[in-house]
């Protein structure tokens, strides 16, 4: 058991950090504790066009050494410490910092990469190479905070009341499979994307094999890291939409595609078949943040809540409608998605989707 | 020459219960018995087939093994004494059938599955839909082939077994949605209005092989190995080249049908890449897959197979089964299946081509725990040989290459092969197909996913029980407790 909200402003406008952190004051009993995070987006206009590295590190030599990598790798520009203030209930975590970089254009001609691609391998390269160094986010205009407490801690512990951001995600956490600790919280992000995961994937053994194949190193112990890359594959590498990504994580029945008509049936038959080792299994409620906004959806079967509301132009998704209800008075409308149906909260300003599957 | 070596079996009749109605001497294929006023068996003749004694009406028959003391010795087991003396009087090269039998252990056995306790639910199949439709070839090809199980039927030609043998897996493939295969035999006429669910098998003789065949299949297999027998060709003899058989092989009746070690068009992978590129351009570029045998250096050649342009690498494991084969060949060349699923699953893996081409694989899938076994270590879809010819009727007696099969499967003697009604073995198959689609969906249920892909290759769902820390590594099975 987990719990999970979601907040997007479709007109752009921002939302105080402080408002996703009474939605999930709320569904404290969802937590035992061991972890909770946020993503917020749009939270760093000042430098909206840098990369932010949100890191966590074990020791002031992890540090040092990343120090070093960012120099080597990366233009940068502001190098501080993550504001947090002393919070009961928070114990001593890792020493938290953020890096405000730029690559330098001449080195990804050299590298013969992708911008995108360049700071991928570097997320890879920290999360696999420099012992006691974790990434927690690597995005744009975005961050994650997260850590082991109930979720009113860590999000007083982090000041997420002095941020302003047009999406929020947030998760509380009841560690089964894994150990509570500070990497090991959701939101699980790489580059733009962030994650929040209520469930356990029952395929992780063979999603993790899949993104393994294009370069993904699964190294926090979680499966939900695992669907951070496979969002990044599908959408940022193949071009789907976040939408079309959905359909294809949480596919349709084949008894259900076998009765749509002929163009809908090779569009799903297609989709599954290609991404047929990322198609997560097991029960799940999952939030996808981009800088677009977020997109929410639940496993085959609907093996975990997720209840969704709008309000003018804002929509929200919770897993619980009091949560909900506790930030939103008289929502315009409140539903229950059905099994796979994606609720998608796009920023009006994003630009319209573009590639379809052949 | 007197070989020297004494009956395996004893025949036992109790002849105060027997009817003395001389079925048993019907329905042996091996001539065991006389009848002179009652059975009158020759045990050495008996390959323990259980044939008569599935048959006789007063259950009077039994079979016994002959409890013949040999001096002990466990160097020299009975066994390597018999093909010593056997070889003695003959000369010969011993032949066998079916699949290795020597006492080697089966990972499979030693490989167990996960289940879902508390903190994800199982799924209970019976009330929940549980999808087991897989494709094989390349899955951003539109003419991937379509199974609705993971199973196909191993390919056994017609010559090795009966027409009636062929037309069972052909109507059962059809009915189940999934696919047989010819071996390289040729397509009998008979299987033309089943010839969407075949696949047609292009071996080193080119039996039966013309644009028709090609253009009739669902999807072309070049043949250049068999688990039984890795590196040799086949031997099927003129005594099985009947008419029929000898006008779908197309070659003259009574002649010995020899396909050679080599294709003689294929002595490098970029001949393989030409033929697989020709039988494409033939066939209106329908999937052409290559079956080879599991073999010390399998990932590198899986891998050069899938880069040469195949749709799927058929996977024959060392236990794999055989019509006729040399007993040295089958017994001790080749590498367990288990091994080469999960070499050839890395391998395509690790240089990004996993996704071009399908494993199936073959040699000695026994039930559907190996079948779900076989998946989760990374194979697509398993074939079923031995499993077939077992739910028609066979009993493993080993004795296909004398043409003689009591069942009337690997035989071409009317008198035999008319035993096997062609409706019935269809009803055999669907029934074993259904039955280990129920059991793999019972086993998908207690892994807490509703798709067979969300097995596929998931390793972290095997453990391995009493297996050393390097079969484990390259398995990629953690031992249990891990």
């Amino acid at each position: 058991m987990c719990g999970l909200a979601g907040i997007c402003d479709t007109s752009g406008n921002n939302i105080s950090g402080e408002t996703i952190i009474r939605a999930m004051a709320v569904q404290r009993d969802r937590g035992n504790g061991l972890g909770a995070g946020y993503a917020g987006y749009g939270i760093y206009p000042d430098f909206a066009e840098h990369y932010c590295f949100h890191m966590m590190f074990d020791s002031q030599d992890a540090k040092e050494e990343a120090d070093l990598f960012f120099d080597r790798l990366f233009k940068v520009d502001r190098s501080e410490p993550i504001p947090t203030q002393k919070t009961p209930g928070i114990d001593a975590g890792p020493l938290l910092w953020r890096y405000f970089v730029k690559v330098d254009p001449l080195t990804l001609e050299q590298a013969c990469v992708s911008e995108e691609d360049y700071v991928v391998d570097a997320v890879m390269a920290i999360n696999t190479t420099i012992s006691g160094a974790f990434v927690a986010s690597s995005g744009k205009n975005m961050g994650v905070f997260k850590g082991v407490g109930f979720p009113e801690e860590i999000g007083h512990f982090y000041r997420l009341d002095e941020y302003e951001g047009h999406t929020w995600t947030a998760h509380n956490r009841f560690p089964t499979n894994t150990p509570g600790w500070w990497g090991g919280a959701h939101p699980f992000s790489l580059l733009d994307f962030s994650i929040v995961h209520n469930g356990e994937l029952s395929s992780y053994g063979i999603n993790a094999r899949y993104v393994e194949q294009f370069g993904y190193h699964c190294t926090m112990g979680t499966d939900t890291e695992v669907v951070a890359y496979l969002f990044d594959k599908m959408m940022r590498k193949d071009g789907l939409t976040s939408l079309q990504a959905c359909q294809a994580l949480a596919a349709p029945l084949w008894s259900e595609i076998d009765d749509m008509d002929d163009e809908e049936r090779a569009y799903f038959t297609h989709l599954r078949k290609k991404y047929s080792s990322a198609m997560l299994n097991g029960p799940f409620a999952i939030i996808l943040g981009t800088n677009e906004g977020f997109v929410a959806f639940n496993d085959r079967i609907k093996l975990r809540p997720l209840v969704a509301a709008q309000k003018g132009s804002v929509v929200y998704v919770a897993s619980e409608e009091s949560s909900i209800r506790e930030v939103c008075d008289l929502p315009d409308k409140v539903w229950t998605p059905r099994a796979g149906e994606a609720v998608v909260a796009r920023l009006q300003s994003a630009p319209a989707c573009k590639v379809e599957v052949a | 020459m007197n070989d020297y070596i004494q009956p395996e079996f004893h025949v036992e009749i109790d002849y105060d219960k027997c009817h003395k109605c001389g079925r048993c001497v019907g329905q042996c294929g091996w001539g065991v018995y006389k009848f002179n006023e009652r059975p009158l068996p020759d045990d050495s003749k008996c390959r323990a087939c259980h044939r008569c004694v599935t048959f006789c009406p007063a259950h009077c028959i039994t079979i016994k093994k002959n409890e013949l003391a040999y001096r002990e010795n466990d160097n020299w087991q009975p066994s390597a004494r018999k093909k010593i003396w056997k070889q003695a009087a003959t000369g010969g090269v011993v032949l066998t059938s079916m699949g290795a039998d020597r006492p080697m252990e089966s990972i499979f056995d030693h490989l167990v599955l996960d289940a879902c306790q508390v903190t994800n639910p199982s799924i209970d199949p019976l009330r929940e839909p549980m999808e087991l439709r897989t494709y094989i070839g390349n899955v951003e090809d539109d003419k991937a082939l379509k199974l609705e199980t993971p199973l196909t039927f191993a390919p056994m030609s017609y010559g090795s077994v009966s027409l009636n043998v062929h037309k069972s897996m052909a109507m059962a493939a059809q009915r189940l949605g999934i696919l047989m295969n010819t071996g390289e035999g040729g397509l009998h006429a008979d299987l033309y209005p089943y010839q969407d669910n075949v696949i047609v098998q292009v071996a080193s003789g080119r039996f039966g092989v013309d644009s028709e065949y090609l253009n009739r299949g669902a999807a072309i297999e070049i043949k250049v190995g068999q688990g039984a027998k890795p590196g040799i060709g086949g031997h099927l003899p003129g005594e099985k080249i009947n008419q029929e058989v000898s006008n779908t092989r197309m070659i003259p009746q009574g002649t010995d049908a020899i396909s050679p070690a080599p294709h003689h068009d294929i002595y490098s992978i970029e001949d393989l890449r030409q033929l697989i590129y020709s039988l494409k351009e033939a066939s209106g570029y329908k999937p052409v897959g290559v079956k080879i045998a599991a073999v010390n250096n399998v990932g590198a050649i899986a891998s050069g197979v899938v880069r040469a342009g195949a749709d799927y690498v058929y996977l024959d494991g060392f236990r794999g089964g055989t019509g006729a084969a040399p007993a040295v060949i089958r017994d001790h060349i080749g590498i367990p299946l288990e091994i080469a699923i999960a070499v050839v699953d890395q391998r395509l893996r690790d240089e990004g081509i996993r996704q071009q081409a399908s494993i199936i694989a073959a040699g000695s899938i026994r039930s559907s725990a190996d079948l779900a076994k076989a998946i989760a270590l990374g194979a697509d879809s398993c074939a079923i040989g031995s499993a077939t010819l077992m739910a028609l009727g066979c009993h493993l007696c080993q004795g296909c290459h004398t043409g003689c099969c009591s069942w009337g499967l690997t035989t071409q003697k009317p008198e035999l092969t008319r035993r096997l009604d062609p409706e019935e073995g269809a009803q055999r198959l669907v029934n074993l197909v259904h039955a280990w689609s129920h059991e793999l969906q019972e086993i998908l249920g207690a892994l807490g996913v509703n798709a067979v892909e969300s097995l596929r290759g998931s390793r972290e769902r095997l453990r391995a029980v009493g297996l050393d820390e390097q079969t484990c590594e390259i398995l990629g099975v953690k031992p249990a407790g891990r």
